[in-house]
């Protein structure tokens, strides 16, 4: 008992240490893996609340842009309303019946308080939480396309994992034929991101579209990502191909959170098949 | 008690500076410096160890929360307080040195420099090695603990320069 007493008291600061150490390992590998809840993060009150007084003082240096943009996007809007089909027949078509829509996606607005594109693994933080109605496993896109997935959410702030993650993978197609592949990143530029898992037959070229494919439950089908910027092929298959972001993942302000509506009833077909 | 509230204020402003303006800095779209070390370099070491290593555990917890990181700062803040010790012992090449009267200031430019070096260096390597958290990616690692150490050192050396007194 002594002997266990004398060891403790002589590398007390090494087990100190070591207790420590595992603690901050174990919170590292906690925050590799996406579905389970997180201890440490930038949700919580205290620094999503000094993140928000930061960005506060902040925006007003970006308004001018964000007008601009939100112009731009109104006009894009305004633009798509005023194509209006033509009529081939002569028959005046019928008054749009609204039982007849159905909502899959539902938008809200929100903005990003802190932005990360430097580190390997990049989390943003939003300035909506639960009290908005946001829940985790949101998809998050600006007017330029996608940026990434809300993970941890508190009260008034939510976490959003970016496409600049190692864990992260989109479910994207060609916008000109339906092949479908994933998205991922390798970590060295913020611009750039890559495409994997591409069926072989699959025609490509740079300068192709690239968008979100609709299969997973978090994106609607249809959001832009980005271009092809280069490819190579080995043989038939596809041992690369780079894809050059629409969004500007070092600017992002305002955003979109979509929630689907029908995320609670797939993922309950998808277990009950399990 | 002057000293607790000193160490206290220095504790928070170095949070603050490294989360709210150290961590934007974004040298060349993809560099940012971690200052928030210097915590290390300067605590006294005649203080209590136990104290000492816990609270740059806290230290690099507080920045974890705020960037979303997990662990992995306090992880390499932890480990390069451990080591402080016996790098410093090393450098100065003395077993019964009187670590009571240590200060950064106290010793010579060069030794200063091979200390904040060697620490910071650590510190850096086994932050990003935790953050790719593959021996794929050992290239970017260590290029990137080479650029971002070499930019850090140089803050914190001009930091600690013109911020504190020569003794």
């Amino acid at each position: 008992m002594q002997q266990i007493f004398k060891f403790i008291e002589k590398y007390k600061y090494f087990l100190l240490f070591l207790i420590l150490e595992s603690f901050a390992l174990f919170f590292t590998i906690q925050n590799h893996s996406y579905h389970r809840s997180k201890f440490i993060n930038s949700a919580n009150t205290l620094t999503g609340g000094i993140y928000r007084q930061m960005s506060s003082i902040n925006d007003f240096f970006y308004l001018k842009k964000e007008n601009r943009l939100l112009s731009k996007e109104n006009i894009h809007l305004k633009n798509l309303l005023s194509l209006s089909p033509y009529d081939l027949d002569s028959v005046v078509s019928e008054q749009i019946d609204t039982v007849n829509f159905y909502q899959k996606y539902k938008y809200y607005r929100g903005k990003i308080i802190s932005n990360n594109y430097t580190k390997r693994n990049n989390f943003l933080t939003i300035n909506r939480g639960e009290k908005h109605g946001i829940t985790s496993i949101m998809g998050v896109v600006n007017s330029y396309g996608i940026i990434g997935v809300t993970n941890s959410v508190s009260k008034h702030n939510a976490t959003v994992m970016s496409i600049l993650h190692k864990d992260s993978h989109t479910n994207v197609k060609l916008k000109n034929n339906d092949h479908y592949g994933s998205l991922i990143w390798n970590g060295k530029d913020y611009r750039t991101v890559q495409l994997v898992d591409l069926p072989r037959q699959t025609q490509v070229g740079i300068g192709d579209t690239i968008i979100t494919g609709g299969k997973s439950s978090i994106f609607p089908e249809g959001i832009l990502v980005g271009t092809i910027k280069d490819f190579e092929k080995q043989g038939n298959d596809f041992q690369l191909i780079n894809i050059k972001l629409f969004n500007d993942m070092s600017a992002l302000s305002n955003i979109n959170i979509i929630s689907n509506l029908e995320q609670k009833e797939i993922k309950q077909l998808e277990t009950a098949n399990e | 008690m002057n000293n607790i509230a000193q160490n206290t204020i220095w504790f928070v402003l170095l949070v603050l500076l490294q989360v709210l303006i150290f961590n934007n800095i974004n040298l060349l779209g993809h560099t940012n410096p971690y200052i928030y070390i210097a915590y290390i370099f300067y605590y006294p070491i005649k203080r209590e160890r136990g104290r000492f290593l816990f609270l740059s555990f806290l230290l690099g917890l507080s920045i974890d929360f705020f960037s979303n990181t997990g662990g992995i700062n306090a992880a390499s803040t932890l480990f390069i307080a451990f080591i402080r010790l016996s790098v410093l012992s090393s450098i100065l090449k003395k077993t019964d040195f009187d670590f009571h009267q240590f200060n950064i200031r106290s010793i010579s430019f060069g030794r200063a420099c091979t200390f904040i070096t060697i620490l910071t260096f650590t510190h850096h390597f086994i932050l990003f090695s935790l953050d790719y958290f593959s021996l794929k990616d050992m290239g970017s690692i260590l290029s990137k603990s080479i650029t971002t150490a070499f930019l850090s050192i140089s803050l914190i050396l001009i930091g600690i320069i013109s911020f504190t007194k020569k003794k």
